[in-house]
């Protein structure tokens, strides 16, 4: 019994570590991969305060919609989704568009279909099940149409970077004219969180450049917020999923917790009331 | 097997089944009556933890195993198609991700509380070499595991990791590639690499159940120490397994799941690395290849060698010198709790062993270097020279008299407490 309190406090400090130090701990890792940069180490980012941080954290449905369409309009001219269908948009726990609004989002869009029964390949509108279309037909057009630079697939953007969402509406955000004495490579933009500070990437977002219809502010600020917001789902399309059931699965094993502590200490003390008897 | 069998079949259909195939009295004997030390604190729970991460393991990596396509084309995004598009995928695979992180904390856990209380020693030493056999196979299971995911991070460790058996070109030349060339089944890490890899990954983990099968075989011989390290000497110093040890080692299971939960709830990508959401490009080498964290301390060790061969050589030795420990170790008393000297080399191993996983994630350079070499040095120190020599030395301090009297206090009609430690060399006259 007398360890009971060392060890619980070991695993409440694992619980600690789990719940409290992700940021600084994603934090810390932004630093040491910026630090090997053979650059300055000014390149940090700010967390956001995101609707979907934390245990009980939930998307933001209009911010998604919002954010799916800065994707459409803008990012989708060079960004691939591959992962990503149609249908996805108007699943539990994303944007969640009515059925009507995927069906008219998907036809928007010609797919590549086939063969036919003559062995050609044909266009049709896009249907909810298939994947959303990639801009660009191989990586060699899309390098080829941005001057040897890859734009990168958007699919789990959000969990391929430290920092994540934070590092996307940063990036979005960073772009700056040089400072005196930086030397930009021809065609290159600067931005003060991409690693090395160039990146091949024009500024894709200006006040303005999307339409919104909700009342929402059309500034880069709100552009990046958003889309940042969508690649998180994008990325981790089950994130309500888990939170949800993990607060059931919390709940569960910490009143099977109790009740184990009272199972144990009721049959131990069987034990030392017979032994304090005997000795 | 160590105790004599205490079962009584009572039906007809028991006695009909324990006249062919006992299997209810071995399971009655061994782990309902079995007797256990009544001192056994929650550090000793984590056995039975262990046993469940296996299970855990291996049932969600069954069903991770119907939906995963093992080609490098198809790996990354049958991965995220599971993620996606698979009832509970994610729930499933972020499960067995973490899975691995937990397994590897409760058998590092498990690995140091062994350390501690001297459970390698005489009679446990095969029930110990038989643990550093799992965590042997735990490390080469995990490590194919990993790869398996086919990102950035998974492809490049792969690529490094199957590359130190090229350092066996500095003894034969020509072998370290041909043998490099063998694993990869071809010039480069590739689609043979990565069948074999899930191959080897579905294999090990039923090794794994095997040598744990030995290993509780080894355990039930002598029965389990203890943290007083002294024998059982009689009835009263032990308690039947269950019910006393299966709700004791239930409830650390809860508390262990809540950890667990925690995790795969709420952060389950902390302890990966974002680089693994990457696809595999062998034309792109990440900035920093890291292994998985559990690694970090055994690559610190690797880095720190500036001689490739040697580095190896230092890495495996980590691990192997381990199979040692029971003759390293030259202490009269098991528990480190009556050891007064030992006690402070021991913590610093503890430290140190932190310190170089803390090291292993940073860059290969400048004091991060020196201080990994520091550490290196006395990782092996340890067992080498503090283990002998500390043992030889040292004067334990006065053991109790029995496990119950370090339960429940010295008895009045017991003569015989406490009692000196142990003595190793022939016996001085007595004072």
């Amino acid at each position: 019994m007398t360890k009971l309190p060392s060890f619980c406090f070991v695993l409440s400090a694992g619980l600690v570590i789990t719940f409290a130090l992700p940021q600084s701990a994603a934090l810390a890792a932004d630093e040491a991969k910026l630090a090997a940069e053979p650059v300055s180490h000014d390149a940090q980012f700010e967390s956001q305060s995101w609707s979907f941080n934390g245990p009980f954290g939930a998307f933001d449905r209009a911010q998604l919609q919002r954010g799916f369409q800065v994707y459409k309009d803008v990012c989708s001219n060079c960004h691939s989704m591959r992962l990503l269908s149609y249908r996805n948009l108007g699943e539990s726990g994303g944007p969640e568009f009515s059925p009507q609004d995927v069906d008219i989002l998907a036809s928007q869009v010609q797919v590549t279909d086939g063969p036919n029964d003559k062995g050609e390949m044909f266009q049709r509108p896009a249907r909810p099940s298939d994947r959303f279309r990639s801009p660009f037909p191989n990586d060699a057009a899309a390098r080829a149409a941005n001057r040897g630079a890859l734009p990168p697939d958007l699919s789990v953007m959000a969990k391929a970077r430290p920092g994540g969402p934070d590092y996307i509406y940063a990036l979005l955000t960073g772009y700056r004219q040089p400072p005196s004495g930086f030397e930009l490579s021809p065609g290159m933009q600067y931005n003060i969180v991409f690693p090395g500070h160039q990146v091949a990437m024009p500024p894709p977002l200006f006040d303005g450049v999307v339409n919104y219809t909700d009342g929402t502010r059309p500034t880069l600020n709100n552009y990046a917020r958003d889309v940042s917001a969508f690649l998180m789902w994008a990325a981790e399309p089950k994130l309500e999923e888990r939170h949800r059931f993990g607060a059931t699965v919390m709940i569960y094993l910490i009143a099977f917790g109790v009740i184990m502590f009272l199972a144990k200490r009721s049959v131990w003390a069987r034990l030392h009331g017979k032994a304090s008897h005997t000795a | 097997m160590a105790h004599s069998s205490s079962y009584e079949p009572s039906s007809g259909i028991e006695k009909w089944i324990d006249a062919r195939l006992p299997v209810p009295r071995l399971m009655y004997d061994q782990f309902l009556a079995f007797p256990t030390p009544r001192n056994l604190n929650y550090w000793w729970t984590f056995g039975g933890i262990l046993s469940f991460m296996l299970v855990s393991q291996i049932a969600t990596g069954v069903v991770l195993a119907m939906h995963y396509v093992a080609t490098p084309t198809n790996a990354f995004d049958s991965v995220e198609h599971i993620m996606r598009d698979v009832n509970w995928g994610w729930l499933l695979r972020y499960t067995h991700a973490v899975g691995a992180s937990m397994f590897f904390l409760a058998a590092y856990i498990h690995t140091f509380r062994g350390l501690y209380y001297g459970s390698y020693k005489a009679p446990r030493e095969v029930l110990w070499i038989l643990g550093v056999l799992i965590l042997f196979l735990m490390i080469a299971t995990a490590f194919m595991g990993y790869s398996l995911v086919w990102g950035q991070m998974s492809f490049w460790a792969v690529t490094v990791i199957t590359n130190l058996f090229s350092s066996l070109d500095a003894v034969i030349p020509g072998l370290g590639t041909r043998l490099v060339q063998w694993i990869w089944g071809g010039f480069a890490v590739g689609g043979p690499t990565l069948t074999r890899l899930y191959s080897l990954h579905y294999l090990f983990p039923f090794v794994i159940a095997g040598v744990v099968v030995l290993h509780v075989w080894a355990l039930h011989i002598p029965g389990n120490n203890n943290p007083t390290g002294i024998d059982v000497k009689s009835a009263r110093d032990t308690v039947p397994f269950h019910p006393y040890y299966t709700i004791k080692d239930g409830f650390a299971l809860v508390l262990f799941a809540v950890l667990f939960a925690g995790f795969v709830f709420y952060a389950p990508n902390l302890l990966g690395h974002p680089d693994n959401y990457i696809p595999a490009n062998p034309l792109q080498t990440p900035q920093h290849i890291v292994p998985e964290w559990y690694f970090l301390p055994f690559y610190a060790i690797l880095r720190a060698i500036p001689n490739k061969l040697f580095g190896v050589a230092t890495l495996m030795g980590a691990i192997v010198v381990l199979f040692f420990v029971p003759w390293l170790d030259t202490s009269r008393v098991r528990s480190t709790s009556y050891r007064p000297i030992y006690k402070w080399f021991f913590w610093a191993f503890v430290v140190t062993c932190l310190v170089l996983g803390y090291l292993g994630s940073q860059p290969p350079e400048g004091i991060y270097l020196v201080l990994g070499r520091i550490f290196t040095a006395y990782y092996f120190l340890f067992f080498l020279l503090v283990m002998p020599v500390v043992g030889w030395i040292e004067k334990p301090k006065a053991l109790p008299g029995s496990i119950t009297e370090s339960v429940l206090g010295p008895e009045k009609s017991s003569p015989a407490s406490p009692q000196p430690a142990p003595r190793r060399r022939t016996p001085e006259p007595a004072l």
